[in-house]
């Protein structure tokens, strides 16, 4: 990470609570003594459509949108869509992918076609591409919606931000009666980066 | 000081409650809801869902009227809705301070235009401020109630999707409590726009503007940071962030006040550095007006008058122009030929449902409008013919009929908050003027695109609380429809024979679907279902519902017929499959199992 403004682009399917993960991460920017911004667009892309949220923290943040080629981090909550956002990939930046598939209806139904391994194309074209298998981590922890908190934790090893504030915003930002839950697959997601 | 991330809406919602806004309505729209959302929040402030943008508009205007700081916020396309009081209380003045926001949507992320709202302060000539993040949307507010008790004049404070949405830092104060102004007797030759006193008044209009042209020259709203003086850049809202971005060293005037322009200002500018440039989203509003003060100015020779900018897209055209060097080539590309998402109707969504009987038409016009079930009109549904605005599926599908003759086989589909919102007068029309077409309001019992607001028919208010419900069925009568059907779309067989032979009625009638949006207020729980592949015969019919549950199976049938087998995840149980399913092969799973 060599601006000092950190770019982190999260992408992935509507419903799969990608808004809540750019606001933990801002917030844990904010707690860390940066100034943040984030965006995305909310609206008709909620209904299963594609989706993206850019955050950006450092010193100063002017631009709540990342440039093409400049994002340190692709989060990516499923696993085609880390393919759809390449171009906005640091030279040395990092790609954590959900190895998760989500088929949409019109793949499903013959209209278009689902890449038939995703993760191989990336591992071809981001050789260092960490793949998480945060679905089924989350499935083993009990619930699906976790996933979030195990990809939040993988990226929490790769950031400057404190990790206290990590969990302490974590733990504040999912619902209250899914925290322990939440804060144990957000460990699970570290230990797998620590390995 | 405690320090806050807000969306530029949550902002607007803070600032309103900080300098004391009494009173706030809306109607729902991509990207302003949040803002009356946020209001809701703040038990000082009166807040409520209004039913159409103007009612919205003319109520807060009444509560500016008696005394109260006041604010009405919109989608861009809201104030065309709002745009008839808008006009004339820029003639009368205010009482309390009262902003209106507009929330525009370049590069139309959730809208049907992407209307430059800056020019309705132009035309309607009241003063507009522009935040470029949720800091200042924030700030503006208190700004824009000051200008507005100031200058007596309706404020506008435009935002765009990028400031609405976004989220940045702001500093959270506390409320200043502002009493309510004049709250005695109503000055009438000011708020009676009879021909002779309107015609006072715009004289005192044109007064006002001057004295605003004088205020921007001096306001902090719009600043100089001088900087490298071969460029200097003119710009105002989301487009200053991204220009300091590509270019943190250039001159800039920044401008948070956009209307009226401050001409002696710009002036100055323009003669301290070697270019001056314009950069602004949509239409060349202040290039323009610029270019009229008889100075030389770029703009739109540099960056595109379509679609929101980004960095990307303003570090590009500066170095088209000569003035910034090219970005290098991204290392990585995007894989291109990805399977889209296009958005899509939920799985037990009850439009899903009234389009599979449409689809059993021939030959059908069908005229569309505002809400999820617009997106009937992508693939796999296809049925929708026609989509402008709010409420035009009525008039729409009345006139195609007045160019026909015929009314037959002519459908017009809108859901229950587009109804009430203005497609009752479209239905009145159609009544007085003997349209024979079908009308189906699609009721889900709450404002489900936006994301799941009350309306006057849910029950509920803003707040939540319970409230008088109107019944649409009845309402239909009462206007005068004779034939008007209360029905359930997900009882396929029977709703396909009511659409079908409404269709071909020589009459007028309404056909009220009703079933609860699955999402709001509440995801729904009901049981869910199952295909018996024993007896599944791959006929295909449920799946011609393009509900997102309804997969194709792995097995085929001896003739090599794909069977269903739905997906137990996303079955939300509304039963419809198994209403269509010609041998019975779906049914409920038992409890338990």
């Amino acid at each position: 990470m060599t601006t000092p403004t950190t770019n982190i682009l999260l992408v992935g399917v509507g419903g799969q609570g990608i808004i809540l993960a750019s606001e933990i991460i801002s917030e844990t920017a904010l707690r860390s003594g940066l100034d943040a911004k984030k965006s995305e667009v909310h609206g008709m892309s909620q209904r299963g459509g594609v989706v993206s949220s850019h955050v950006r923290f450092g010193p100063v943040v002017h631009s709540p949108l990342i440039e093409e080629g400049r994002a340190d981090v692709i989060l990516s909550f499923e696993i085609l869509e880390s393919l759809r956002w390449l171009n906005f990939l640091a030279p040395a930046g990092a790609v954590l992918a959900n190895t998760q598939k989500i088929v949409p209806p019109i793949a499903a139904a013959g209209l278009t076609t689902y890449l038939a391994d995703p993760a191989a194309e990336l591992t071809a074209r981001v050789p260092g591409a960490v793949l998480v298998p945060a679905d089924a981590i989350a499935r083993e922890l009990g619930n699906t919606r976790l996933v979030n908190s195990v990809m939040l934790g993988v990226l929490s090893t790769m950031t400057p931000l404190a990790e206290d504030a990590w969990r302490a915003v974590v733990a504040e930002f999912v619902p209250a009666k899914a925290r322990d839950a939440n804060l144990a697959a957000f460990e699970r997601g570290r230990a797998l980066r620590a390995r | 000081m405690t320090k806050k991330l807000l969306s530029g809406d949550e902002a607007i919602a803070r600032g309103a409650w900080e300098y004391g806004v009494r009173f706030a309505s809306a109607y729902p729209g991509t990207p302003s809801t949040e803002i009356l959302e946020a209001v809701a929040q703040y038990r000082e402030i009166e807040a409520q869902w209004s039913t159409n943008e103007k009612v919205a508009f003319e109520i807060a205007m009444g509560a500016s009227i008696g005394g109260a700081r006041t604010l009405v916020a919109m989608k861009h396309v809201g104030v065309n809705v709002a745009a008839d009081p808008l006009m004339t209380f820029a003639y009368t003045g205010v009482n309390g301070g009262f902003i209106l926001v507009s929330a525009d949507d370049p590069s139309m992320h959730s809208s049907q235009n992407e209307q430059d709202n800056r020019r309705f302060a132009a035309f309607a000539r009241i003063p507009m401020l522009e935040p470029s993040d949720s800091a200042e949307a924030k700030d503006f507010v208190g700004a824009a109630l000051e200008i507005s008790e100031t200058f007596d004049s309706p404020v506008m404070l435009r935002i765009t999707t990028r400031t609405a949405h976004g989220k940045s830092v702001a500093v959270l104060g506390e409320r200043q409590e502002h009493a309510l102004r004049n709250p005695g007797k109503i000055d009438r030759e000011k708020f009676v726009m009879l021909p002779m006193y309107a015609r006072r008044r715009r004289v005192v209009i044109a007064e006002r503007e001057q004295r605003l042209a004088q205020f921007a020259e001096e306001t902090p709203l719009n600043r100089i940071e001088p900087g490298d003086r071969r460029v200097g850049f003119v710009t105002s809202g989301g487009a200053y962030a991204y220009v300091k971005e590509v270019w943190p060293g250039a001159s800039f005037l920044k401008l948070g006040l956009t209307n009226p322009i401050p001409a002696g200002m710009i002036r100055r500018f323009a003669a301290s550095v070697d270019r001056l440039i314009v950069v602004e989203e949509l239409d060349p509003y202040l290039e323009e007006q610029i270019r009229i003060l008889g100075l030389p100015v770029e703009g739109k020779s540099i960056f595109p008058a379509i679609g929101e900018l980004t960095p990307d897209i303003v570090r590009a055209c500066l170095a088209k122009a000569g003035l910034l060097e090219a970005a290098a080539a991204p290392t990585h590309a995007a894989v291109d030929g990805l399977t889209p998402r296009p958005p899509a109707m939920c799985p037990g969504c009850p439009h899903l449902g009234m389009y599979l009987a449409l689809g059993k038409l021939r030959d059908a016009t069908i005229t569309g409008d505002i809400g999820c079930y617009t997106l009937g009109a992508l693939p796999p549904v296809n049925a929708l013919d026609t989509c402008i605005c709010m409420g035009a599926s009525i008039g729409t599908a009345v006139g195609i009929q007045k160019a026909r003759g015929d009314g037959k086989n002519i459908v017009a589909v809108i859901g229950d908050s587009t109804f009430l919102h203005s497609g009752i007068t479209g239905l009145l029309d159609a009544i007085y003027n003997k349209s024979t077409i079908t009308i189906i309001i699609s009721n889900n019992g709450i404002t489900a695109m936006t994301g799941g607001q009350e309306h006057a028919a849910s029950g509920h208010n803003l707040r939540g609380e319970p409230t008088y419900s109107v019944d649409l069925v009845a309402l239909c009568k009462g206007l005068g429809v004779e034939h008007v059907f209360a029905a359930d779309p997900t009882d396929h067989k029977a709703f396909s024979q009511l659409v079908k032979r409404e269709t071909q009625a020589d009459h007028l009638s309404v056909i009220v679907s009703s079933q609860p949006c699955v999402l709001y207020p509440q995801k729904v729980k009901r049981g869910k279902y199952a295909v018996d592949a024993e007896i599944c015969i791959g006929c295909g019919a449920c799946r011609k519902s393009a509900c997102p549950a309804l997969l194709k199976s792995d097995q085929k049938t001896a003739k090599g017929h794909f069977k269903t087998v739905i997906d137990g995840e996303l079955c939300t149980g509304c039963g419809l499959c198994a209403s269509v399913c010609p041998v019975s092969a779906i049914q409920p799973v038992a409890k338990g199992v």
